[in-house]
């Protein structure tokens, strides 16, 4: 048993007859970076706040750095660090009043206090912006600033809810310098996202869906285990005709489109690529590039999507 | 617990600091308030207008008349010849009161028979009209007394008057109704300042979610809100002092009693107000609602249920009953005891012990609530 670590058995909660999360089992491992995926209502927020102990589970049980949330919330949220989706500092405080509340309410000392304030200075390259106003600062700054205040009495445990959304992609790719940071010091770090593209930088993920856990793995594991047909991307001209054509074909599983691309799920490559000629050839297409391709973590989450959605429909 | 306690202090200081607009509401505006109620607020009745209908016009009768103009209550306006033209200014409210003396005043008066003057008082605003009747009494008896003490000096008899009194008016002796009203005031201001600023400081951190980084920190609901009430307590025994101050230079009126006992009930009320406020907040979702709310759950009460104006005595029982859900009505008998009686703790040991009960009650139920609400 590590006390940086989450683990999480048959967790549920219920709001009246509404199963928000519904017996869901994972282990996080120290100083991963865990992705915690799924669209808006899957379950995620519920999740983090049971997590963090400010909402009681109706069944199971976790612990977090080695505390029960149920038994010992306060131990749990002494260790650890918490990033919501709203921003939540003061924003008519300046920076370094933030800090400085933050830091005493964790019970820094007052070397701690002005070791971490210098830390977060530069983490959040804020350096000369102390009495400004936060709310003055631009997104991706405050973005900076809520996590260094989240990490100033240094957790070995942090839950970043969509620490992202509302932030540029350039500044989205810094913060995730920050995050692997983290992680590199040890810091066990459980992210929520709804960005696809982000989770590749996760260690682990699980995707969550109406409450449950529909897959559980690291990025790669997750590509290989799921679609195992070949995927074929294929650039041609007049995309949405040739999807049409082509999904009528006995070798064709799935067709999506991905921007200018078109994703073809095969049975078979070889008979797929020539049919794929054919089609061309006959209705005077262009046909600029076909490839087979490893599947993204999109086109596995739309995979598994898909077929949970299909799964209830049957089972409904 | 006083560790974590200090930061939020010191972080809702300098919030409130940082937002002048709220910190001049707070203090000011309740000297403000002092001097426009103190002085609309005013139930004193002099200088009524009168309107005199002289049908005899003699010198006894301006004798009569000279009564009313000298007592410093009534201001003759209008001299008329007719009744008619009484009742017209009546109805235009030009006048409040008029005076009809009948043709015959004197012939009677020599003859000794009695005189029926009469007298028109507009009753619109109940309570002036009857403080009007009972001074055209007064001047009207005082008039007779003298001429039935003349009458008897007349025919040989000692003159003398069988029960005579002397009013001495304590506490207020110049029975200003200001004196009486600034205790009800800074009872009054202190409760909407309170009430309002608490419920509008935490629905804010509910609207702007800050509280959500305060919930998964190690702070307790405990903290949390004393660490919200301690600078609004502080800033409202401010605001004491200066309506305190200002009732002084506005208004003359003194402390007389303890100033001991002045602080700890302002203080026990403050934190009943206080609680008031933060249960509020548990309700209301925006600042907006949380406004409104707490105006109304401040105002009415304070205004109407707590004696501040309405003697509560004279409410029907069931508004008696209610009046005790505010607790002002208990902090004004302790005010106007402190600081127009300067009586000590026995005059009102029963109302500082409601206080400390309310601020008990009030502050365990909303401190639950909102331990529940915030988690």
């Amino acid at each position: 048993m590590n006390n940086h670590t989450i683990e999480v058995e048959q967790l549920t909660k219920r709001f009246g007859d509404f199963t928000a999360v519904d017996h869901i089992d994972f282990t996080v491992k120290q100083g991963e970076i865990f992705g915690f995926l799924g669209a808006n209502g899957a379950g995620k927020s519920t999740t983090i706040r049971m997590l963090c102990a400010l909402l009681q589970p109706t069944e199971g049980t976790a612990r977090v750095g080695g505390h029960d949330i149920t038994d010992a919330p306060e131990k749990v949220k002494e260790s650890i660090g918490y990033m919501s989706q709203r921003f939540s500092l003061y924003e008519d405080l300046t920076v370094e009043e933030n800090i400085h509340f933050f830091g005493r309410v964790y019970g820094l000392t007052d070397a701690g206090l002005r070791e971490r304030k210098a830390w977060v200075l530069s983490m959040a390259n804020l350096h000369g912006r102390e009495t400004s106003i936060t709310g003055t600062l631009p997104g991706g700054w405050k973005q900076r600033l809520a996590l260094g205040c989240a990490v100033l009495h240094r957790p070995r445990i942090v839950f970043l809810d969509e620490p992202t959304s509302g932030v540029d992609p350039l500044m989205r790719r810094t913060f995730w310098e920050l995050i692997n940071e983290l992680s590199g010091e040890g810091v066990t770090v459980l992210v929520t996202t709804h960005f696809l593209e982000e989770a590749e930088y996760c260690n682990d993920l699980i995707l969550i869906n109406a409450g449950h856990i529909i897959a559980k793995g690291s990025p790669k594991e997750l590509k290989s285990d799921h679609i195992k047909t070949p995927i074929l991307e294929l650039q041609c001209s007049n995309v949405i005709e040739a999807m049409s054509r082509i999904e009528q074909e006995p070798w064709a599983l799935e067709t999506s489109v991905f921007g200018t691309n078109l994703h073809v799920s095969v049975s078979d490559e070889a008979s797929a690529r020539s049919g794929i000629r054919k089609i061309v050839e006959q209705n005077d297409m262009k046909l600029y590039s076909i490839d087979r391709i490893t599947p993204s973590l999109e086109d596995v989450f739309l995979y598994l999507l898909d077929r949970e959605s299909e799964k209830k429909e049957t089972m409904g | 617990m006083i560790r974590r306690l200090w930061p939020v202090i010191k972080k809702e200081f300098r919030q409130i600091r940082r937002d002048k607009r709220v910190l001049a509401i707070l203090t000011l505006v309740p000297a403000f308030l002092l001097f426009l109620n103190g002085y609309a607020l005013n139930f004193d009745v002099t200088h009524i207008r009168m309107a005199v209908v002289d049908l005899e016009k003699s010198g006894r009768s301006r004798e009569f008349l000279e009564g009313f103009k000298t007592s410093g209550y009534f201001d003759v306006v209008y001299n008329l010849n007719s009744a008619e033209e009484a009742s017209a200014l009546l109805d235009d409210a030009a006048v409040l009161a008029a005076l009809v003396i009948p043709p015959d005043f004197s012939r009677r008066l020599l003859s000794n028979q009695t005189v029926d003057i009469q007298v028109l008082v507009d009753g619109v605003n109940s309570n002036t009209a009857t403080t009007v009747i009972g001074y055209v009494q007064a001047v009207t008896l005082q008039y007779s007394r003298d001429i039935t003490l003349a009458t008897l000096s007349k025919i040989g008899r000692r003159n003398y008057l069988p029960i005579n009194y002397e009013a001495r008016i304590w506490y207020n002796p110049e029975l200003k109704s200001v004196k009486f009203l600034v205790p009800g005031l800074i009872g009054f201001i202190l409760a909407i300042t309170c009430v309002i600023a608490t419920a509008l400081s935490i629905v804010r951190e509910k609207e702007r979610n800050t509280i959500e980084q305060i919930t998964v920190s190690p702070v307790h609901a405990l903290e949390f809100i004393l660490g919200k009430m301690v600078p609004y307590a502080v800033i409202s025994l401010v605001a004491a002092v200066i309506v305190i101050l200002a009732a002084y230079v506005l208004f003359g009126v003194e402390v007389k009693g303890s100033y001991l006992n002045l602080f700890v009930a302002t203080l026990l009320f403050v934190i009943a107000a206080l609680s008031i406020g933060l249960f509020i907040s548990t309700i209301a979702e925006s600042q907006q609602v949380a406004f409104q709310v707490a105006a109304l759950a401040s105002m009415l009460p304070t205004l109407i249920l707590s004696g501040f104006i309405f003697p509560i005595r004279s409410m029907p029982l069931f508004l008696q009953i209610l009046s005790n859900i505010t607790p002002a009505k208990y902090y004004l008998v302790i005010l106007r005891g402190i600081i127009l009686k300067g009586v000590g703790f026995a005059a009102y040991w029963e109302q500082m012990l409601s206080l400390i009960l309310y601020a008990v009650v009030l502050l365990g139920i909303s401190s639950l609530r909102f331990r529940k609400t915030i988690g």
